[in-house]
């Protein structure tokens, strides 16, 4: 255990980090959400943010793909980088930017159509597929990365609201892998699913992270532990502290991450 | 920890635990102390007290192994918490252990009373164990107040039971070699300095448990260890 505990540090350390946050503030009017925030997202790990309710990850999840910008009153200071680039700067399309940085949400928030259209949506609005063929093998390819071909195959017709909520959490993310993301951002992916349907998406975001680099917030500090490999704890809106997820949950440096985890703050 | 944990019934499973351990290193104690007792004295019966008082010391640990699985499982600890029911149970079956040797002492101080045999000298047995007692007590209190740095020092306090160890064993080979009829004995009384020598042991071990268990860190430098029997030969 000790071995792999230096080995996924040094792992850590040796990849480039394909986001960087830099002093991060975000403001909702006067009240200000996120102090001075500073993360590396390391390639192709998962970085699990953890923390009370109101602490400011979600928020600052938000910041990685500018969904912030939907909310009028707020702003977003400092720097945050995608793979060098200042994801802030006014020439970024923000449009191409979140094909780039993918997002799925807490509830499974199907569109209102057939299983097939609602993968096939983001490929045809980007222009990713030139024929008819091209469209239908990245549909198929993305139901397959997302582990849910085999239950829909004879059924691509049929609505997507339809399937089981765990299925149609998959068929988010097989709708966010369509447009062919580098980094996907999960906020609270399965906090309405069932164990199983839980176990199910744990397991495909470790074959995902092969080719993908995941965010991913959630309230289980079980789940943080289980998928991630780095985490980072958030507390009234500051970074309390973050690091190799196994030295986070078995010796944390913060008393506070040390109280949180152990459940001696809510 | 300082602050109280959110859900009241976790505190009072581990304040369990805790008594539990706590119970089992005064048994090992007050058993230990008995056992050297009944060896100074060639008290049989006190002897035969200590190898029944065992069975008390087995039935605690099953239930403290009980305890920490149902914590594992139900409560899910993390940090602090985590080191500190993974160390528990592991320096619990330290504990057991230096019970079984304190029983095996008792066995044979019994027996060596019943042939009123000659065993020579057993000072330095007697030194031994209270030396142990006094790292046991020790122990004790490095693990209720998580002092990593009281560990540490009974950590290292085995050396000298180790020392002492050495020094009975060689004079026991010459006890033997001047008078072949003395080996009977001399071999009882060579285990059970090995016992004590091993409950030496088991407190060092428990030590290194409850360095982890404070600082989330292995203790980094090797043991000194002093046992130098298993190289001497007398001819």
């Amino acid at each position: 255990m000790i071995n792999k505990t230096e080995i996924t540090q040094e792992a850590l350390s040796i990849l480039p980090p394909i986001m960087t946050a830099n002093n991060v503030d975000v403001f909702y009017g006067k009240k200000q959400a996120i102090s001075n925030v500073s993360l590396d997202i390391p390639e192709n790990q998962i970085t699990a943010l953890i923390g009370p309710s109101g602490c400011g990850k979600s928020t600052f999840l938000r910041c990685f793909n500018r969904m912030n910008d939907t909310i009028n009153i707020c702003r977003v200071n400092g720097e945050i980088k995608f793979s060098g680039q200042d994801i802030y700067d006014p020439k970024v399309d923000v449009v191409a930017l979140r094909s780039r940085i993918g997002m799925v949400f807490q509830k499974a928030n199907p569109f209102p159509k057939s299983i097939f259209e609602n993968v096939a949506y983001g490929p045809r609005i980007h222009g990713l597929a030139e024929t008819k063929d091209d469209l239908e093998s990245i549909v198929i390819q993305s139901l397959k990365r997302a582990g849910l071909y085999d239950e829909v195959s004879d059924r691509l017709s049929e609505p997507g609201t339809s399937l089981s909520g765990g299925q149609q959490q998959r068929l988010c993310i097989a709708r966010a892998i369509a447009v062919d993301p580098q980094v996907i951002l999960m906020d609270e992916p399965c906090s309405a699913l069932d164990p199983i349907a839980t176990a199910i998406i744990e397991d495909l975001m470790e074959t995902m992270k092969e080719k993908y680099t995941i965010v991913i917030v959630t309230h289980s500090m079980q789940q943080a532990a289980r998928v991630s490999q780095q985490t980072a704890f958030f507390h009234l809106g500051e970074l309390v502290e973050s690091g190799d997820t196994q030295a986070i949950f078995t010796n944390p440096i913060q008393e506070r991450t040390q109280n949180y985890i152990s459940g001696r703050i809510g | 920890m300082s602050e109280d944990h959110i859900v009241t019934s976790f505190d009072n499973d581990m304040r369990e635990l805790e008594s539990l351990f706590e119970e089992m290193g005064s048994i090992v104690l007050l058993q230990l102390k008995d056992a050297t007792r009944a060896l100074r004295k060639e008290d049989r019966k006190l002897a035969k007290k200590v190898v029944k008082g065992d069975k008390q010391l087995n039935e605690l640990e099953r239930e403290l192994n009980d305890l920490a699985i149902k914590i594992l499982a139900l409560r899910q600890p993390f940090a602090l918490d985590l080191r500190y029911v993974l160390t528990t149970l592991k320096s619990a079956g330290y504990l057991e252990r230096m019970g079984d040797l304190t029983r095996n002492m008792a066995q044979r101080t019994s027996t060596i009373a019943k042939a009123e045999a000659e065993t020579g000298p057993i000072e330095t047995l007697i030194r031994m164990s209270e030396l142990v007692q006094a790292m046991t007590e020790d122990i004790l209190k490095a693990y209720k107040s998580r002092d990593s740095e009281l560990a540490k020092i009974v950590r290292d306090q085995d050396e000298k039971v180790d020392m002492a160890h050495n020094s009975l064993f060689r004079e026991l080979l010459t006890y033997m070699m001047e008078d072949t009829s003395n080996i009977s004995a001399c071999m009882h009384v060579l285990f059970i300095a090995k016992n004590i020598e091993r409950m030496g042991d088991n407190i060092a071990d428990i030590g290194q448990e409850i360095v982890y268990m404070a600082t989330g860190e292995w203790p980094d430098s090797k043991r000194i260890k002093g046992d130098k029997t298993s190289s001497i030969i007398l001819s």
